[in-house]
């Protein structure tokens, strides 16, 4: 199985994970791989590192995909059939397009827009991006002049924050709980039981009053509004649960990402959202086998000084040691995963972040899995 | 609002990190922050602290899901000086409530549409966690019955999202201007600022993303009046080869005809390379900064258990000796 074979058919491409993984590294990479093989595609990141940015040729923040010149592919020696795109989310300017968008008239837009509590919101950087990450693949994905989109999400500890945070934030703007409270005189009071008188006391009390009257003000501008949110909400939804969307998920092959993935991918199905496979990176593979130690200091004696021999042992069996380790993690994603796909890319000798690294990486992530196998073994060989 | 640390002299206008009451570990996500943050613990303990290191964006549904539940979120002891604690919004607010507004608190806790606005209002997880966070390096705990700490370590979330938590009180105290979320926003504002009661740690490891996250990190708490305390780079590669040695390796690498020989050798490389750009980077961190950094090594280890935190905490405080 390789990614060509998870995104058959696909449109959409969500990779999803905890920080500091590879994420960025690997949407970039399966982006590339899909471009190659004639698609049309559009990477959307969040915060690549400045060399790869440079790479794709993202030096400023247009908000919107630009062509990654097929010259700068081409130098890294691979043909590219179809077209890379590329673009850096800038999640302010994304909830400003979008309050545009939906804002009856150009004054409303202003007006919600100079609002403390939005601007509180829109630059609020737990659930903004990701609440904007979304809303730009969802009009992308409408604008349908993308073949895959390939979805890099907002750098997060807990991988699931990329699934709730949107949520958070729509139920905030669709406005269920605000509009109860916010009205005090209003129907929303009759309509509340009546219990209501004093836990609006107890609000006033926890909170105070100067946020409650700015928030009933957000509300306020919102007015309708908060309709085309539910209705927007609804249908990034169904965009999320199609057939044509695959959730892949990017580990590191250490305990915790492992656990993170795990845990993810079980709330994925929970959720009925479409899981495609794990993708884990930096994998140190078994170079040991069924091998004797001992023959192995034998054998690097027979080139080299004692001393430096002994050193290379020791950094062996180092080596050995975080090996080891990430095969019993490996595996035990494996008996977690039963038959869904599993895609491991080793440790390569240094970072990924110009157009090289990402070739690198695409040819482990698009390799069958005899090539692949054979590219392990020729690394030794 | 707070009572002085009893650590702290007036005679010294810039007290050590271990010195205040309050360190919040920052840094980018996959960087080993909470096992710095850990291991520092430890380091406090040993010096007869009474320290408590506190989780916030919490991992504890993963715990749930492996079967590694403990008593959530609340402080449980791990060794002699040293507890823990995962901070959870939901439960800080019930907390805070209760002790706010009393028969109201439960009135409003067990309100479902309160839990929604609460929830949803942009900010008001990151003010309850650091809410709670507050609350415990008080020398008069808010909670009943609850003894004080020497030191509070904040296991926070990543940089840009960590800087947000810090910058949420006064947000907040702007925003309601008057009111007990006013005020309360207006104290632990206060707290944080005060660079003799709390201080901020930043993780990075040697690599591209995570210097360029911890000079972002730097400039970014200027801008608030903040600073960095320490900057601790973690998992180093030892530098086992040089020049001469690298080179003989290659040779060998291209003679040797046992594939044994070869896997090592290649890793052997391999290793150094990556500890050649490590060296790069630290550098390009150090420049950067101006500081000096605490240094810790890659741990080969399957599983960082107590003996491995242990040896980490030793180079730990012997950076931190040697940076202050």
């Amino acid at each position: 199985m390789s990614v060509a074979d998870l995104l058959e058919g696909k449109r959409m491409c969500i990779c999803g994970g905890s920080g500091g993984v590879g994420k960025t590294t690997t949407s970039a990479a399966i982006a590339l791989g899909m471009a190659a093989r004639g698609a049309k595609v559009a990477v959307v990141t969040i915060d690549p590192a400045r060399r790869l940015a440079n790479a794709l040729g993202l030096e400023e923040l247009e908000n919107e995909p630009r062509r990654v010149e097929p010259d700068r592919l081409a130098s890294g020696g691979l043909e590219v059939s179809g077209e890379l795109w590329a673009m850096m989310l800038d999640p302010k300017r994304t909830f400003d397009e979008l309050i545009e968008r939906i804002a009856p008239d150009p004054a409303r837009a202003q007006e919600i827009k100079d609002n403390r509590v939005y601007r509180q919101l829109s630059t609020a950087v737990s659930g903004s991006q990701e609440f904007t990450a979304i809303a730009k693949l969802y009009d992308l994905d409408r604008e349908g002049d993308f073949d895959l989109l390939v979805l890099d999400t907002p750098p997060s500890r807990n991988a699931l924050d990329f699934l709730e945070a949107p949520g958070r934030l729509t139920s905030f703007l669709e406005g269920r709980a605000g509009k109860a409270f916010i009205r005090p005189t209003g129907f929303g009071m009759r309509v509340l039981s009546r219990g209501a008188a004093p836990l609006l006391a107890a609000l006033r009390r926890v909170t105070g009053v100067d946020l409650l009257a700015d928030l009933s003000g957000f509300f306020g501008l919102l007015g309708d509004m908060t309709d085309d949110f539910s209705r927007r909400a609804a249908q990034v939804e169904k965009m999320l649960r199609a057939s044509t969307t695959a959730f892949l998920l990017v580990t590191s092959a250490q305990s915790a990402p492992i656990d993170e993935a795990m845990w993810f991918r079980r709330t994925l199905q929970e959720s009925g959202l479409p899981f495609a496979g794990v993708v884990v990176n930096r994998v140190h593979h078994d170079l040991l086998g069924d091998s004797d130690p001992d023959d192995l200091l034998a054998a690097l004696r027979s080139e080299l000084e004692p001393e430096l021999a002994a050193r290379v042992a020791e950094n062996f069996h180092d080596y050995h040691v975080l090996a080891r380790r990430d095969q019993t993690n490996v595996k035990r994603l494996a008996e977690e995963l039963g038959g869904s796909p599993l895609l491991l890319v080793p440790h390569l000798d240094h970072d990924v972040h110009d157009i090289e690294g990402l070739l690198r990486v695409h040819r482990y992530l698009f390799a069958s899995p005899s090539e692949r196998e054979q590219m392990i073994a020729d690394v030794v060989a | 609002m707070h009572l002085p640390s009893p650590h702290l002299s007036i005679f010294r206008p810039v007290p050590g990190l271990l010195d205040r009451r309050l360190i919040f570990v920052t840094g980018k996500g996959g960087v080993g922050k909470s096992t710095v943050a850990t291991a520092l613990g430890l380091v406090a303990a040993r010096q007869g602290l009474r320290t408590i290191v506190a989780e916030l964006a919490s991992q504890e549904r993963v715990r749930q899901a492996f079967d590694r539940e403990g008593e959530r979120f609340s402080e449980v002891q791990l060794a002699d000086d040293l507890f823990t604690i995962s901070i959870d919004p939901q439960s800080a607010m019930e907390e805070y409530l209760e002790v706010k507004t009393g028969g109201l608190g439960h009135l409003l806790g067990s309100s479902r549409l309160f839990h929604i606005f609460a929830m949803a209002t942009p900010g008001m997880r990151e003010l309850l966690s650091v809410g709670k966070v507050w609350e415990l390096a008080q020398l008069e705990r808010r909670t009943r019955g609850a003894a004080a700490y020497d030191l509070v370590i904040v296991d926070s979330p990543a940089a840009g999202h960590g800087v947000a938590i810090l910058r949420t009180p006064k947000t907040f105290a702007d925003i309601a201007k008057v009111g007990p979320i006013a005020h309360q926003g207006r104290t632990i504002a206060a707290t944080i600022a005060d660079r003799a009661f709390t201080a901020v740690a930043a993780v990075a490891i040697a690599e591209e993303m995570p210097v360029n996250e911890t000079l972002w990190l730097r400039d970014a708490l200027r801008q608030d009046g903040l600073g960095l305390d320490a900057v601790i780079v973690n998992a180093l590669y030892p530098q086992r080869f040089d020049p001469d040695e690298t080179a003989e390796l290659e040779r060998a690498l291209e003679l040797s005809e046992s594939p044994l020989a070869r896997a090592a050798l290649r890793a052997a490389l391999s290793e150094h390379a990556r500890a050649g750009d490590q060296a790069d980077q630290r550098a390009r961190l150090s420049e950067g900064l101006g500081t000096q950094l605490v240094e810790l090594p890659y741990v080969f280890a399957p599983e960082l258990a107590r003996a491995e935190l242990e040896r980490l905490a030793d180079a730990l405080q012997a950076g931190l000796d040697q940076t202050s």
